[in-house]
């Protein structure tokens, strides 16, 4: 009895120890990767160099977690990732279907371009919330969307948009297109031709490179030759790999700058920004991941965050009521780049700034001062309600 | 090591007869200095000062001053009539910005960058308590009968409320997006909190905890996403309020019964910290994106001058009583 009156007390005392950590409800966000996926193998230039090696975000969404762990607290859940990697040839589908009997409604995707148009097909109207955290693809967002796939990642539009945005801005308004072989190369080219257009910028002329270094193909492989013969102000480049692209500043005939894969690029996060607390998720992400936050990183630590804050707005857990919230204009979501984000409802994608940088800085952020929309400036970047061709049933 | 460092006599407690200097204190986060204005708005000096000063705050007799430094994790104490650096407490993570207990012994402090609160102990230099809160802990508002304090988390969105005798967070009270900064209304009946990504401020009755209202802020010809609310001053009779609008580079005058926006003055860039004089004619703003200072007649509403600071400046002290 002694015993168990002070085990009471003990017990008590610890519980005012937590004023208000009370019994806390399991809210699982899963997070589904596959093992020996070739965007995550290395690229090697040449030996000892790499060049454009990516990693996976997984670091992004374990910090939107731990930025989640207080607002837990006061929401009454404790927020988990389950971290749920697929063996070559598993089924994606039939993981998320045993997560989802467990309860767990929420999925971020870093998974192949291919695998996610499957299971945005599969799953279309399911009352699960599916992230695409990955790829910029406008299909994604156009003919292959669906009303259970959400984008927290800019699309390829939004990025050239805003890049066309500042080049027109600065008037530099006659573009040299230089584009690379492989398929990545031409979609880039042809987003930013888009662009252009629908900014009114001029194309000067779209040249192919090729990497090599035959003679009989100079008029391939010689930057100088590539960058004359034409007027322009600025050379926009395609180059996926990296490895011509890397030598294009500083050898173009002309002196002019370099914008695209190299020199100014689009992206929706740099380790630089020091805008609008900023500095301050960098520094953790830092300190945690112990490298630098990339945009697909800031995609899936924002996929999170999001879930979090309709949770907070809703107090209701039940998908139907989440999608809802999200895809309303009540949607404030602090995204770190100073214009509140929400979802464009005609295609699930996150409405966001565009950050314009260097290897070192963050040289503007888009949509530039001066590029108006009639109901938010952020959808001058991307496609607008009237340019989608998403069909949302 | 210990947790203070004395260099001189500190805080001696028979104080100078209060009338102050006139001098105005502008701490500058990215060039790491303190901006100086004589009485008459004059750059008299910049000092050096320890790396990204943010918070400042009088001592209780009001003969020293305190500068939260994040970048060396450090308060350091000054003297106010010969700007000597009188001591240092070490050992302070990552400090945005603080208040003051009615105590005049305990600082209560936001460790941006740790996700805590921390409570120091101004005459040992130790920290006595610490408090979990969300990311980005920013604003701390202690009341005047010293019970409760408040701070403000920016990523949780969240105001936490902690009481000062339990030594417990009581409350997590959310508020709409970033929450930011605080101000009380005369007896402690009010909290206003900005909250810089929805536009408007709060209001919090202290009484109940609870959110009773809120003023939304969007100048002619803005958009709402333009308006982002920082710094909150409300006058000693509790009539009239002054909101920074940060990117919309203007400071907004409310009358805090009818929680009605009465003006809108046009400031420097991001406009952030506020600073009033003790007789209330003059109000200061920090522009933290155009390095200046704006200074405000309160009866024209109008601004009088401008006065070029360091870079980025954030706070404002003045010691005018």
């Amino acid at each position: 009895m002694i015993a168990r009156s002070a085990l009471l007390l003990v017990l008590l005392i610890a519980l005012a120890g937590q004023a208000i950590a009370a019994e806390r409800e399991i809210f699982d966000f899963a997070y589904l990767m596959r093992e020996g996926d070739p965007a995550y193998a290395q690229h090697r230039a040449y030996t000892g160099l790499s060049l454009r090696d990516r990693q996976r975000p997984l670091e992004g969404a374990r910090l939107g977690i731990r930025d989640s762990k207080i607002i837990g607290r006061a929401l009454g859940y404790r927020f988990d990732l389950r971290e749920e990697t697929l063996a070559e040839g598993a089924s994606a589908l039939a993981r998320i279907e045993a997560l989802s009997a467990e309860g767990v409604r929420i999925f971020l995707l870093d998974l192949p371009l291919v695998e996610v148009v499957e299971l945005a097909r599969a799953l279309v109207t399911r009352d699960l919330l599916l992230f695409n955290i990955r790829h910029p693809d406008d299909g994604l967002r156009g003919g292959d969307c669906a009303p259970v796939l959400f984008h927290t990642l800019p699309s390829r539009a939004m990025l050239m948009d805003g890049l066309a945005q500042f080049l027109l801005k600065k008037n530099w308004r006659k573009v040299l297109v230089l584009e690379g072989q492989s398929a990545a190369d031409k979609t880039l080219s042809t987003a930013f031709q888009a662009a252009a257009r629908k900014f009114g910028l001029k194309i000067a002329a779209v040249r192919s490179f090729v990497l090599s270094n035959d003679p009989r193909q100079r008029d391939q492989t010689n930057l100088p030759i590539l960058t004359s013969g034409v007027g322009y102000d600025v050379v926009f480049l395609a180059d996926s790999l990296g490895e011509v692209g890397r030598y294009l500043p500083y050898n173009t005939k002309d002196p002019r700058p370099v914008v695209g894969s190299e020199g100014l690029t689009p992206a929706a996060w740099h380790w630089t920004w020091e805008r609008y607390g900023a500095p301050q998720l960098n520094q953790r992400f830092d300190r945690r991941a112990g490298r630098r936050m990339t945009g697909e990183d800031w995609a899936a630590w924002a996929a999170v965050k999001v879930v979090v804050e309709a949770l907070s707005r809703t107090k209701n857990r039940d998908v139907p009521t989440l999608r809802r919230y999200l895809r309303g204009d009540q949607l404030t979501f602090d995204n770190y780049k100073g214009m509140a984000g929400s979802f464009r409802p005609w295609n699930n994608q996150l409405r966001q700034a565009i950050l314009l940088h260097t290897h070192n800085a963050v040289i503007a952020r888009a949509p530039l001062e001066g590029f108006l929309h009639k109901t938010n400036t952020l959808d001058s970047l991307g496609f607008d309600k009237s340019e989608t061709s998403c069909v949302m049933p | 090591m210990p947790a203070l460092v004395l260099l001189a006599g500190l805080l001696s407690a028979d104080g100078a007869a209060a009338k102050g200097t006139g001098l105005v204190f502008v701490s500058n986060e990215k060039s790491s200095t303190i901006t100086v204005l004589d009485a008459n708005d004059q750059v008299l000096k910049t000092m050096e000062t320890c790396a990204r000063p943010r918070g400042m705050h009088f001592s209780q007799d009001r003969t020293a001053f305190y500068v939260a430094c994040a970048d060396d994790s450090m308060i350091a104490i000054y003297d106010v009539a010969s700007q000597e650096l009188l001591g240092r407490i070490i050992n302070v993570a990552k400090p945005e910005t603080f208040d003051l207990h009615p105590n005049g012994r305990h600082l209560y402090i936001s460790n941006e960058e740790d996700a805590t609160a921390t409570l120091f102990d101004l005459e040992t230099g130790e920290q006595l308590a610490e408090f979990e809160t969300g990311e980005e802990p920013e604003g701390v508002q202690i009341t005047s009968d010293g019970r409760l304090v408040f701070v403000a988390s920016e990523a949780a969105n969240l105001v936490h409320v902690i009481d000062t005798e339990t030594q417990d967070v009581i409350k997590d009270i959310l508020v709409d997006t970033r929450p930011r900064r605080f101000a009380l209304t005369p007896g402690d009946k009010e909290l206003w909190v900005s909250t810089e990504l929805a536009g408007i401020v709060d209001i919090i009755d202290v009484a109940t905890l609870t959110i009773v209202g809120d003023v939304t802020f969007l100048p002619t010809g803005f958009r709402k996403e333009q308006v982002t609310p920082v710094d909150v001053l409300i006058t000693k009779d509790g009539a009239r309020a002054y909101v920074a609008l940060g990117r919309a580079n203007r400071v907004a005058v409310v009358d805090v019964k009818q929680r009605k926006v009465l003006d809108y003055i046009l400031v420097g860039k991001r406009a952030w910290g506020l600073a009033l004089t003790n007789d209330e004619r003059k109000l200061y703003v920090a522009n933290g994106l155009s390095d200046d200072v704006s200074i405000i007649d309160t009866d024209s509403l109008k601004v009088i001058t401008s006065v070029p600071a360091g870079l980025v400046p954030y706070g404002i002290l003045i010691d005018d009583r």
